[in-house]
């Protein structure tokens, strides 16, 4: 997988709920996206996804996905996109769903099934029916899906935020080996800052529909390491010299 | 009576194919929009359970007759009424079971919700494809069940077929049809038989329907 840098801009109203956000990701490594509840976050991702169309501007790579005049489709947009609850297709078995998006993908093949199977786990799940499946493992599927679909950039909606501890532990490690293997750019939206601190390489904070700077809304540091925190200010210090 | 049995079992099987591919699109667009005024389309589809069948079955004669402007384009092909003829009555047929086709399956897809299509399109599939490939197989169980009550109603069905098809033996001539004449005419013995067949094929039908809900209710828990 080989990514680019992400620009993009939007502005507009849904209801009483203006969005007004900017950002840039970095061409690979994942960028936390942080803020209370109803600051507009998964909103943002859906407009990256093309799942909500407002005004705005998003480049891919200098590749136009929406502007005055264009709106890719969110079918036609190479993203792999990781909902809140997993979203699995329940009509497919475990290898249904990862094979879904992995025999639309227009790009050539670069993370292949064995390799998202080993990354990830899945080799003992794939014969089941998802309605056999933990939370984590659910998630880590939805994740396998969306890998397979050859995304130029990964959006990540709260993966574990519907997962209770147990199942955060174990999902955890996952992605932290995905983040290591992982060369284009993600979005992660989260508000734990422990999961932000063992993640992300980036944060975004959003509030009231716009982007500030990621100082203003530093995480909570308790119950933290040594190495955790360290991590987490070197992604804010290094959030705050993106967004100026 | 064979040929009574026939017709109805071929009327009620072409109704139910054809249902079917119309009230698709009827469904998937009252399920997916969000304006109010579909309900006023929700309410035309729906008509056809509280009209009495003897209106339905005036308007359809006027609209199959050969004044009706609806007949005029056909003219053209030497097709002059489609009153009294077994295509009039699959047209009726379809009118009359509309709303047992368009319900289950509006509500199969609603009960989806937008997510599963979200998440197709996520993975490349255009509104086409997420259609065919996510969309149908998920709400399987809104048209099996729309085809076992359409079938079963359309066999079901007597004061509409009576009027737009007129009970012309080995053409329009019906099951229900053929009970009302036999008991008309007093041959009860006769009418007993076919009466009975229907009662238990009937009973067949909404077995089935019930199994197949109880067996929806499982895989949801």
């Amino acid at each position: 997988m080989s990514g680019g840098v992400v620009e993009g801009r939007f502005a507009g109203q849904l209801g009483d709920f203006r969005l007004e956000a900017a950002f840039t990701l970095p061409a690979s490594g994942i960028t936390a996206l942080s803020g209370p509840s109803g600051s507009g976050k998964t909103t943002l991702l859906r407009c990256v996804a093309g799942l909500v169309r407002l005004p705005g501007k998003l480049t891919v790579d200098g590749e136009v996905w929406q502007d005055e005049r264009t709106f890719l489709a969110p079918h036609r947009r190479p993203v792999g996109v990781v909902f809140q609850e997993a979203s699995l297709l329940p009509h497919l078995s475990v290898r249904g769903n990862l094979a879904y998006g992995a025999k639309r993908a227009s790009a050539p093949a670069q993370v292949g099934l064995d390799d998202a199977v080993d990354l990830l786990g899945l080799a003992p799940l794939m014969a089941r029916s998802t309605g056999a499946l933990s939370g984590g493992e659910r998630q880590r599927v939805a994740l396998g899906r969306a890998l397979l679909a050859q995304p130029r950039l990964l959006l990540m909606d709260e993966p574990l935020s519907s997962l209770d501890a147990g199942a955060k532990a174990e999902i955890l490690p996952y992605l932290e080996r995905l983040h290591r293997a992982l060369a284009i750019p993600a979005l992660y939206i989260s508000h734990d800052a422990s999961e932000i601190a063992r993640l992300a390489d980036g944060v975004l904070a959003i509030r009231e529909g716009r982007i500030t700077p990621a100082a203003t809304a530093a995480p909570s540091l308790e119950g933290l390491d040594a190495a955790a925190r360290d991590r987490l200010a070197l992604a804010a210090l290094r959030a705050g010299l993106s967004a100026s | 009576m064979g040929e009574v049995v026939w017709t109805t079992l071929r009327l009620a099987g072409l109704t139910t194919v054809l249902l079917l591919v119309l009230a698709t699109p009827i469904a998937w667009w009252l399920a997916r929009r969000r304006a109010w005024w579909k309900e006023v389309v929700a309410a035309v589809t729906t008509l056809p359970i509280i009209l009495p069948p003897s209106v339905l079955g005036f308007y359809l004669l006027i609209a199959l007759a050969p004044q009706s402007p609806l007949m005029a384009p056909l003219h053209a092909f030497g097709v002059r009424t489609l009153a009294f003829t077994f295509e009039g009555l699959v047209i009726g047929s379809m009118v009359y079971s509309l709303p047992f086709a368009v319900q289950p399956i509006r509500n199969a897809f609603e009960a989806m919700g937008p997510r599963p299509m979200e998440v197709a399109a996520t993975l490349r599939a255009s509104p086409l494809d997420a259609f065919f490939t996510v969309a149908l197989p998920l709400a399987r169980r809104g048209f099996l069940t729309a085809a076992i009550l359409v079938f079963a109603h359309t066999i079901g069905e007597f004061g509409v077929v009576l009027m737009i098809g007129g009970g012309i033996p080995g053409r329009t001539e019906v099951l229900s049809v053929r009970i009302y004449q036999l008991v008309e005419s007093l041959q009860y013995g006769e009418a007993h038989r076919l009466a009975a067949g229907v009662v238990a094929f009937s009973f067949l039908a909404l077995l089935g329907l019930l199994l197949v809900d109880r067996r929806a209710h499982e895989a949801v828990r």
